[in-house]
């Protein structure tokens, strides 16, 4: 046990000295190159010292970035457009709701291709041409195209959100629902049962392992496929609009700490699923195979 | 039901001059499967009668297609030449009207149903009311040992546990016909013992036919009341052997000498026809 700690805390010691070490590097050369082109006196000790300070840096220092996200997290009100819960809250908005579509949708296509041939045949080779465009190639086309019938807001980015999140859903969900044990397919033959009997009484359960591993990925691409949408919505809020006037006035700090937020966020969500799948997995006897 | 008296024989145990139901008529029955190293005979011009309210064992080394002959009765796999009657129909429709209940190898429990749940898994597909299905677990529950296993997961049961919960579920139904394919296969012989006692208290109880598939001798002449040999390539059936011995059983029995004489017989019947190579 003692070990394994110390193998966690070696491992982020060695990333933050590193972080430090470029950060000293990136801001340092530029400094240099500021005081050469101002033909004023440097000594390393003064780089090293301004280097961790600047104002807007090529790369930010852990503590620039941790000060950033205490600063609009804890010493801004909620409300406040410079509040980075406000931002959060507004991207896990698009992102739950495009979760539960991807989720409704991605089942939906794996019931219609496990039962049906030509669906298979017909379906599958578009469900993975979907995931082979660019997201950031299809999501101001889908933007414009649901703004055009007046949808706007949190509707094109879920649709966005959605269209990432379907995928692992449907692959997982195809290969669980056909992971029934041929022996109880058997047992439910003998009891002549429907295929509606044999889908909600066997199938579906059968599938539900695979479910889980499917949800996490989506959830994770659901919240990727979130912020992807802010960016060409113009949105005035949500982690992707933080990340693109981050980017429009160089706030590096800015850009680090949404990034953190969103890495955060997304870890949390995962750990939501991750938990529900313990629970219900755990009552239904399935962990115990 | 249907009344099917074309082949009313003599019973030749417990209770002679009985007139009975054929439950099972197997006539030139085969069956060939096509595989990549060609055609495979599983079972070749088979020809076997069961009565209504028979245990009959189907015994024979690996590969002598008794499973496969179960599997057929169940409508698991079709013939590709010959007939079978299933009380007097075909299995397909003895198997749409819940005429049997089949215990695999395996318990085949769902793990994410309790054993109460997984009782009701038939009556629930046939259509029962909870209220009888209630009845109908508590009743076989008990009768198998397993009062107070209702909320129990099947990962919590020993393997024993497990067969004998197997057992209760195809019971629940109260099928006519009970199959079973090696169902304490998998068991220790003391474990087995033990459940050869119960399921012969259980089969007087319900007056079940009974098809037992085994490739033990002992276990075969322990519960049987005919005895099927069956020898490989092709599968066939070499002999079909009355039993003398009586319809109830004890483990006492199994030392004396009908005992012995009965498997010395199943022993030279599977000797002589080189069932065993």
């Amino acid at each position: 046990m003692h070990e394994k700690w110390f193998a966690i805390a070696s491992f982020i010691v060695i990333i933050i000295g590193a972080w430090y070490l470029f950060a000293l590097l990136m801001n340092g050369n530029q400094l240099v190159n500021n005081y050469e082109r101002r033909n004023m006196d440097w000594t390393i000790s003064s780089v090293v010292a301004e280097a961790y300070q600047v104002k807007r840096p090529m790369l930010p220092a852990p503590h620039q970035v941790i000060d950033e996200l205490y600063n609009t997290v804890f010493d801004t009100r909620i409300t406040s457009k410079r509040s980075l819960v406000f931002h959060t809250l507004i991207t896990l908005q698009s992102t739950l709701l495009g979760f539960l579509l991807g989720t409704a949708l991605g089942i939906l296509i794996a019931v219609g291709i496990v039962h049906n041939r030509t669906l298979e045949a017909s379906l599958m080779p578009w469900v993975i041409a979907s995931q082979t465009i660019p997201i950031l190639a299809i999501a101001p086309m889908i933007v414009v195209v649901l703004g055009a019938v007046g949808l706007t807001g949190l509707v094109p980015k879920s649709i966005i959100s959605m269209y990432l999140s379907f995928f692992p859903v449907t692959i997982g969900m195809v290969k669980g629902l056909r992971s029934a044990d041929s022996l109880h397919m058997e047992l439910l033959h003998t009891y002549s049962a429907n295929a509606h009997q044999l889908f909600w009484k066997l199938r579906w359960f059968s599938a539900q392992p695979y479910l889980f591993a499917s949800l996490k990925v989506g959830i994770a691409a659901a919240l990727v496929g979130a912020i992807v949408g802010e960016l060409p919505t113009g949105a005035q809020g949500g982690l992707g609009a933080r990340l693109l006037s981050g980017s429009y006035y160089g706030q590096t700090t800015q850009i680090w700490s949404a990034l953190f937020m969103a890495a955060l966020l997304g870890s949390v969500l995962v750990w939501l699923v991750s938990l529900a799948e313990k629970v219900l997995l755990r009552r239904r006897g399935l962990a115990h195979e | 039901m249907l009344a099917v008296e074309s082949s009313i024989t003599e019973s030749t145990e417990a209770d002679p001059g009985t007139a009975r139901r054929t439950m099972i008529g197997v006539k030139g029955l085969s069956l060939v499967f096509e595989t990549n190293d060609g055609p495979v005979n599983a079972l070749s011009d088979i020809n076997l009668d069961i009565q209504e309210g028979e245990f009959v064992s189907l015994i024979g080394p690996s590969g002598c297609g008794k499973t496969t002959l179960l599997r057929v009765i169940a409508d698991l796999e079709q013939q590709t030449d010959g007939s079978i009657t299933v009380n007097g129909t075909t299995p397909e429709d003895a198997r749409l009207n819940r005429l049997y209940g089949y215990v695999f190898q395996a318990s085949a429990l769902l793990p994410w149903r309790t054993i109460q749940q997984n009782c009701a898994l038939p009556m629930e597909i046939s259509g029962q009311s909870t209220e009888h299905q209630n009845k109908q677990i508590d009743k076989y529950l008990s009768m198998v040992g397993l009062n107070d296993f209702h909320k129990k997961y099947p990962w919590q049961l020993s393997g024993g546990m497990q067969q004998r919960a197997s057992i209760a579920r195809a019971l629940c139904i109260e099928p006519d016909l009970l199959l079973m394919d090696e169902p304490f296969g998998a068991l220790d012989e003391i474990t087995r013992d033990h459940m050869n006692v119960e399921l012969l208290k259980i089969w007087e109880q319900t007056q079940k036919t009974v098809v037992f598939v085994t490739h033990s001798i002992a276990e075969a002449v322990m519960l049987s009341t005919k005895i099927v040999v069956m020898s490989p390539r092709p599968g066939r059936v070499v002999s079909v052997i009355d039993s003398p011995l009586p319809k109830m059983k004890h483990l006492g029995l199994r030392d004396t000498e009908a005992f012995h004489a009965l498997s010395a017989q199943i022993r030279a019947a599977l000797a002589h026809e080189h069932a065993i190579d």
